[in-house]
C-alpha cells in the first residue's frame, strides 16, 4: 500500500449538515487507478464523502466541509479551486439513470463542449470512444439522434458513465451505480468498472457487499459518520481487523 | 361471493355512483355550453357591423362614432403592440426571477421574495391604472421618453417608433404597465416548474462542470420547456385582455401612429370605454364585433402554444 500513487488524499474531513456532524475526522488515501469501494449501513456518511471529492454539496445551503482534500496534492476544498474546472476532472454517477433531455449524442458533448473546443469529426470521434468505453455503443450507433429517454434503464445509466467519461476525468465517482438497475444491467456496469480502472481512479458507493467485493481492490467501512476500517478488499472481506468490520460484513448486522 | 355481496345496499350505491358520473359529467359540458353559448350571442349581437362592414372593419383605420363608420385595426394594433411590448420585457425579466429564487437565492430570502412575487399579482388591476397614470406616466414623460426620442429617434430602422410628443401616456407606456401585470404570473409559473426539475438531473450537469447558467440553458430549460411556454401564455393571455390598466395609460386615440410613444387604443380599452355611449346603429354592434375578434385572436395564440409544443415534442425524438 506504501508503494501506491495516491490520488485523493482525505486529511481530517468533517462535514456539517447544519449543526450535524456528517462527517467525523476521516483520513484516508485513494490510490490512482484502482476501484475503491465505501460501504456501510445507510446514513453512515458514505455517499456524503464522495460529493466531497466534487463540492458537490455546496449547491445546498448549510452544508459544509472542514479539513483538506488533496487531488494530486491540491486542496480541492480552498476556496481558490476553480469548481466547475474540479467537477469537469472527476466525474460523477447517480443512483438512478438521469440522462438529460437532448439526443444521445447531445447528452455526451454536453460536458466535452463545456471546457474543449472540438471540430465536428473529433466531437464524433469524442463520443463514439466514449460509448465504446462505456459498452454501449453497438447498441445505440444507429440512433444518436434519439432522445436520451428512449433508452432502458441500464443502457441509460451506461448513457451517464459514457457522459462521465467523455470530458476524460480523472477520476469518476459512482454513487450506488446499479442499485436501479436489473441483474444483467448490474453485470453490465462491473464488468465497465473493470475497464474503466485502467484509466480512471474510481471510488464507487454501493449497499451490496458482494458487489464492493466483485469489483473494488480497496474497501472502505463506514460507520455512523467514521471510518471504522480501510484496507485491501481481500483482506477486509476476510481478515478484518475490527470487530464492527466483521459483524457487518457477515451480517450481523446492517 | 358472500363477501362481494355484503355491502348493505349495492343497488343504492350503483345508483349513486351513475348519479356522481352524471353530476361530473354535467359540470364538465357546462364549460362547452358556456363557450359555445358566448360565441353564439357574440356573433348575434356583432351581425349587423358584420353584415354592413364585411371583411372592410377588419382593414380599415376608420373609428368614427358620428357618421358611424367603424374600422378595427387600430385597436387590434394595439392590442397587439401593448401584448407583444409586454412580453419582450416581461419574459426575461420573469425568467430572471425565477432563475434566482430557484438557483441562486439564498433560503433566508427564498420566501419573502417568493410571497413578494405573489402579492404582485394580487394587486388589482386598476391600482397599476392608476400608478401608470398618475405616477409613472409623467416621471417616464418628463425623464425618460426627451431622452430616448433625442438618443434613439433619429436611427434608422428604429427611429420611427421613438417619435411624437413626450405625454407619458401612449402605446409604449401601457405594454410597459402590462409587463409589470404580467411578470407575477409568468414568474411564478416558471418558478414552479424549475423548482421540479429532479436535483439529481441538475446534479449531474453541475457535475460535469456546468456554471448555473449552462445547467438552467442546457438542462432545466430543455427539461421544463412546456411549463415554461405555458406561463408565457397565460402572461399573454392576461396582457390581451386587460382592460382597466391599459385604458387608463394607453391615450385612447383612434388615430393610427407607428411611433410607440403615440396614443393608441386597444380592443378592451375601446369596449370599456364606448360602452356607455353606444347608441348608434352599428356602434355597439362594432364594439360586439371588437370583442369577438379579441376572442378569436385569443384562441389562435393558444393553438399557436399547443402546435408549437407538439413541434418540440416531435424535435425531441421518440420518447417510449
Amino acid at each position: 500500500m506504501t508503494e501506491q500513487a495516491i490520488k485523493l488524499k482525505v486529511k481530517d474531513l468533517n462535514f456539517y449538515y447544519g449543526n450535524f456532524l456528517a462527517l467525523k475526522k476521516v483520513n484516508l488515501d485513494i490510490p490512482a487507478g484502482k476501484v475503491t469501494a465505501f460501504i456501510g449501513p445507510s446514513g453512515c456518511g458514505k455517499s456524503t464523502l464522495l460529493r466531497t471529492f466534487n463540492r458537490m454539496f455546496e449547491l445546498y445551503p448549510g452544508m459544509r466541509a472542514e479539513g483538506e482534500i488533496l487531488l494530486d496534492n491540491q486542496n480541492i476544498l480552498a476556496k481558490s479551486v476553480d469548481v466547475n474546472m474540479l467537477r469537469a476532472s472527476v466525474g460523477m454517477v447517480f443512483q438512478k439513470p438521469t440522462p438529460f433531455p437532448m439526443s444521445i449524442y447531445d447528452n455526451i458533448t454536453f460536458g466535452v463542449k463545456l471546457y474543449e473546443n472540438l471540430s465536428r469529426s473529433e466531437m464524433d470521434d469524442r463520443v463514439e470512444w466514449a460509448l465504446r468505453k462505456a459498452a454501449l455503443w453497438n447498441e445505440v450507433k444507429d440512433k444518436l439522434k434519439q432522445s436520451g429517454n428512449s433508452l432502458s434503464g441500464g443502457q441509460q445509466q451506461r448513457l451517464c458513465i459514457a457522459r462521465g467519461v467523455a470530458t476524460r476525468p480523472e477520476v469518476l465517482l459512482l454513487d450506488e451505480p446499479t442499485s436501479a438497475l436489473d441483474p444483467i444491467s448490474t453485470a453490465h456496469i462491473e464488468e465497465l468498472i473493470h475497464e474503466l480502472k485502467q484509466d480512471y481512479t474510481i471510488a464507487i458507493v454501493t449497499h451490496n457487499m458482494q458487489q464492493a467485493a466483485r469489483v473494488s481492490d480497496y474497501t472502505a467501512y463506514m460507520y455512523l459518520g467514521e471510518l471504522m476500517e480501510f484496507g485491501a478488499t481481500d483482506d477486509i472481506f476476510t481478515a478484518p481487523k475490527r470487530k464492527e468490520t466483521e459483524d457487518y460484513i457477515t451480517g450481523k448486522f446492517g | 361471493m358472500e363477501k362481494l355481496s355484503n355491502s348493505a345496499n349495492p343497488k343504492r350505491q350503483m345508483m349513486l355512483d351513475s348519479l356522481f358520473r352524471v353530476t361530473t359529467r354535467f359540470f364538465a359540458f357546462l364549460v362547452l355550453a358556456l363557450l359555445v353559448g358566448i360565441l353564439i350571442s357574440l356573433v348575434i349581437g356583432a351581425m349587423p357591423s358584420i353584415r354592413h362592414f364585411g371583411w372592410g372593419f377588419l382593414t380599415s383605420t376608420e373609428w368614427d362614432p358620428v357618421s358611424e363608420n367603424f374600422g378595427a385595426v387600430v385597436p387590434i394594433f394595439g392590442t397587439l403592440v401593448t401584448s407583444f411590448i409586454a412580453l419582450l420585457i416581461g419574459v426575461p425579466v420573469s425568467f430572471g426571477i425565477a432563475i434566482f429564487l430557484t438557483e441562486i437565492c439564498p433560503p433566508l430570502l427564498k420566501r419573502p421574495l417568493g410571497i413578494a412575487v405573489e402579492l404582485l399579482a394580487g394587486i388589482p388591476s386598476i391600482i397599476y391604472g392608476m400608478w401608470g397614470l398618475f405616477v409613472f406616466a409623467p416621471l417616464f414623460g418628463d425623464h425618460v421618453q426627451p431622452w430616448v426620442m433625442e438618443n434613439l429617434g433619429e436611427w434608422p430602422l428604429i427611429g420611427f417608433l421613438f417619435q411624437g410628443a413626450p405625454m407619458g401616456i401612449g402605446i409604449f407606456t401601457a405594454g410597459l404597465i402590462l409587463a409589470i401585470m404580467v411578470i407575477p404570473f409568468i414568474a411564478s409559473v416558471m418558478r414552479d416548474v424549475f423548482e421540479v426539475v429532479p436535483p439529481m438531473l441538475k446534479e449531474s450537469a453541475y457535475g460535469l462542470g456546468g456554471t448555473t447558467w449552462e445547467v438552467v440553458r442546457n438542462v432545466v430549460l430543455p427539461y421544463t420547456k412546456t411549463g415554461v411556454i405555458g406561463g408565457i401564455m397565460l402572461g399573454l393571455g392576461r396582457a390581451l385582455g386587460e382592460t382597466m390598466a391599459v385604458t387608463f395609460v394607453i391615450g385612447n386615440s383612434t388615430n393610427l401612429s407607428t411611433s410607440l410613444f403615440d396614443a393608441g387604443n386597444s380592443i378592451a380599452s375601446a369596449l370599456a370605454n364606448e360602452f356607455a355611449e353606444a347608441t348608434g346603429e352599428f356602434h355597439m354592434a362594432a364594439l360586439i364585433e371588437l370583442g369577438l375578434i379579441l376572442f378569436f385572436i385569443t384562441f389562435v395564440v393558444l393553438s399557436c402554444s399547443k402546435l408549437l409544443l407538439l413541434q418540440l415534442k416531435k424535435q425531441e425524438g421518440r420518447n417510449s
